[in-house]
C-alpha cells in the first residue's frame, strides 16, 4: 500500500504543480496518471507546440513547461504510479481514501485531488461494431510486449508514426506483417515511411492502401479481418490474421472517475470555487481542466490558482485546528523534503562610520 | 453589424441551427459550436484547436472556398473516423466575412 498526503489523480501541469504547493505546507504528495509518462496532455498532445499565457514565460513549449514543473516539484520528492489508471476509490473509516489502479496498485491518503485534466487517455477504437469481444482475444490497441507476436500473423492499421513504427519493429519478429491505411500517403516521420516502403519492396510488409478493415471474425479469437478497399466499398477480402492492431491515438475520457458518486456537470466534475475547489465528496478535490464551476475557464494558469488553494484546504483537513501562516518564497525559503534548503542570499549591510 | 457573418449548423442530432458569428474576434468554426454550445462540453474542440484530436470534424454542405487543408489537419483526419471527401476540421476554419452562408453538418462524436 503506497501511504501519502495528497493522492494527486493525474501528472499534468496542474497535477505536478500541487506537489510544489503541498510541498511548501510539508505535505507530501504521489500522482497517479494513465500515461506512461507525467506532464498530461502537454507531453502526449503538443510537446512541441509554445503557450504563450504562462505568468513570466512569454513564450514556453509545452514539453518544456512540463520538464520545469518536474524540476520544481522534485525537491519535494514526490512518488508516481504512472501507466495505471485510477479506477476504484474507497472511504475508509478514518477519513481517508483508498485508491487503487486498473493494475490493482493501492494507494491510501487523508485527501485525494483530481486534477484529471480532460480524463484518461484511452485508445480511439475503429467503429467494428464486434471488436469488443475480441479484446484482448487477438485485438490489442498497445504494444505492451512484442514478444507476444513472435512467429504470429498481425494486421495493423493506422496511418501516424504508432502504426509505422510497430510495423517495422514487428517485421524481424513477427512471420507476417500486414499494415493496412485509409490512404495511400502516410503522414510519418520521413525516415520511417522509407522503411516501411524498403520492407515493402522485401516482402517483409505486406501493405494494403487504400483500404480499412471493417470487421473482424474468428471463434472466441481473432482469425482474420475483413479488409474494404476505401474507394470500392463492395470490394471486401478477408486477411488470416492472429492479432490486429489498431493504432489511431488516444482520446481523453473522463472514465472511472464518473463512478465515483461526484457531481458531474457537462463532462466535468463540480466544486466549490467559493472556498476550496472540493467536490460534493469531503476530502476529495478537483482542479484544473477537470473541475466546473460558474466562470470556469480551462486554462493552465488557473489550474495553478485552484491547486494552490486547494492545498490550503488540504492541510487543514490533514492537520485540524492548527494554524498556518501564509509565507512567501522570497522571506522564507524552501526546505525540501530532499534536504535541500534554497533562500534569497542575505543582504550584505556595511554600517557607516 | 458587418463583421458578423450567419452560418447554418447542424448539430449532432440532425437540427439546424442559423448562427451569427463574428468576423473580428479570431474565432475559428470549433469556437462558434462552443459558443452556441451546440455540442456537448468536453465533446468537440478537446485539444483546443491543434488539429489534433478531430472531435471538431465537420462535413462542408455549401460550396464555400475554404483555408487550404495544411498537413496536421490532413494528417489528422487520416487517423479519423467517419471521414468524407468534405470532411474539414471546424478548428481550422477561421470566421472570415467570405464565409457568409457557409453550412457545416458536425460529424458524428467518435
Amino acid at each position: 500500500m503506497i501511504k501519502t498526503d495528497i493522492l494527486i489523480i493525474g501528472a499534468g501541469p496542474t497535477g505536478l504543480f500541487t506537489v510544489f504547493e503541498a510541498g511548501l505546507l510539508k505535505l507530501k504528495c504521489h500522482l497517479i496518471d494513465a500515461l506512461p509518462q507525467a506532464g498530461g496532455q502537454c507531453s502526449e498532445l503538443y510537446p512541441k507546440k509554445p503557450i504563450y499565457d504562462i505568468p513570466g514565460f512569454p513564450e514556453i513549449l509545452a514539453g518544456d513547461l512540463t520538464k520545469n514543473l518536474l524540476e520544481q516539484s522534485k525537491q519535494f520528492e514526490p512518488g508516481f504510479t504512472l501507466g495505471e489508471r485510477a479506477e476504484t476509490i474507497e472511504k475508509q473509516e478514518d477519513g481517508s481514501f483508498i485508491v487503487t489502479t486498473n493494475k490493482g496498485t493501492k494507494h491510501q491518503a487523508p485527501v485525494v485531488a483530481i486534477a484529471g485534466g480532460l480524463g484518461s487517455f484511452e485508445p480511439r477504437k475503429p467503429l467494428i461494431s464486434n471488436i469488443a469481444s475480441f479484446e484482448d482475444n487477438g485485438v490489442e490497441y498497445f504494444i505492451k510486449d512484442p514478444e507476444v507476436y513472435r512467429d504470429k500473423r498481425v494486421v495493423i492499421s493506422g496511418g501516424g508514426d504508432s502504426a509505422l513504427d510497430w510495423s517495422i519493429f514487428l517485421a524481424d519478429i513477427a512471420s507476417e506483417v500486414t499494415l493496412i491505411h485509409r490512404r495511400n500517403e502516410f503522414r510519418g516521420a520521413l525516415d520511417s515511411v522509407e522503411k516501411v516502403q524498403e520492407l515493402k519492396s522485401k516482402g517483409k510488409i505486406n501493405l494494403i492502401t487504400p483500404a480499412e478493415v471493417i470487421n473482424v471474425i474468428g471463434h472466441g479469437k481473432v482469425e482474420g479481418v475483413v479488409v474494404a478497399q476505401s474507394q470500392h466499398i463492395e470490394k471486401e477480402f478477408i486477411v488470416e490474421t492472429d492479432h490486429f492492431i489498431p493504432l489511431f491515438g488516444l482520446s481523453p475520457k473522463l472514465g472511472p472517475i464518473a463512478n465515483w458518486g461526484l457531481e458531474i456537470e457537462k463532462n466535468a466534475i463540480k466544486v466549490n470555487n467559493a472556498l476550496d475547489y472540493q467536490t460534493n465528496i469531503p476530502g476529495i478535490f478537483a482542479i484544473g481542466d477537470v473541475n466546473t464551476y460558474p466562470g470556469k475557464l480551462k486554462l493552465i494558469l488557473c489550474g495553478f490558482h485552484e491547486a494552490t488553494l486547494m492545498c490550503q484546504a488540504a492541510y487543514q483537513i490533514i492537520n485540524p485546528g492548527k494554524k498556518f501562516v501564509l509565507k512567501y518564497t522570497t522571506v522564507s525559503g524552501i526546505d525540501g523534503f530532499d534536504g535541500t534548503r534554497k533562500e534569497s542570499p542575505k543582504a550584505v549591510v556595511k554600517a557607516i562610520k | 453589424m458587418e463583421q458578423d457573418i450567419n452560418i447554418k449548423i447542424t448539430d449532432r442530432d440532425g437540427i439546424i441551427h442559423e448562427v451569427v458569428a463574428p468576423t473580428d474576434m479570431a474565432m475559428n468554426l470549433m469556437e462558434v459550436v462552443r459558443s452556441y454550445e451546440l455540442a456537448p462540453e468536453g465533446t468537440i474542440g478537446i485539444c483546443g484547436g491543434m488539429a489534433m484530436c478531430a472531435s471538431c470534424q465537420c462535413y462542408v454542405l455549401s460550396d464555400h472556398e475554404l483555408p487550404e487543408m495544411q498537413d496536421d489537419e490532413d494528417a489528422m483526419l487520416a487517423e479519423a473516423f467517419n471521414v468524407k471527401e468534405n470532411s474539414r476540421l471546424g478548428c481550422q476554419i477561421q470566421m472570415t466575412p467570405g464565409m457568409e452562408g457557409l453550412e457545416v453538418q458536425l460529424a458524428p462524436e467518435s
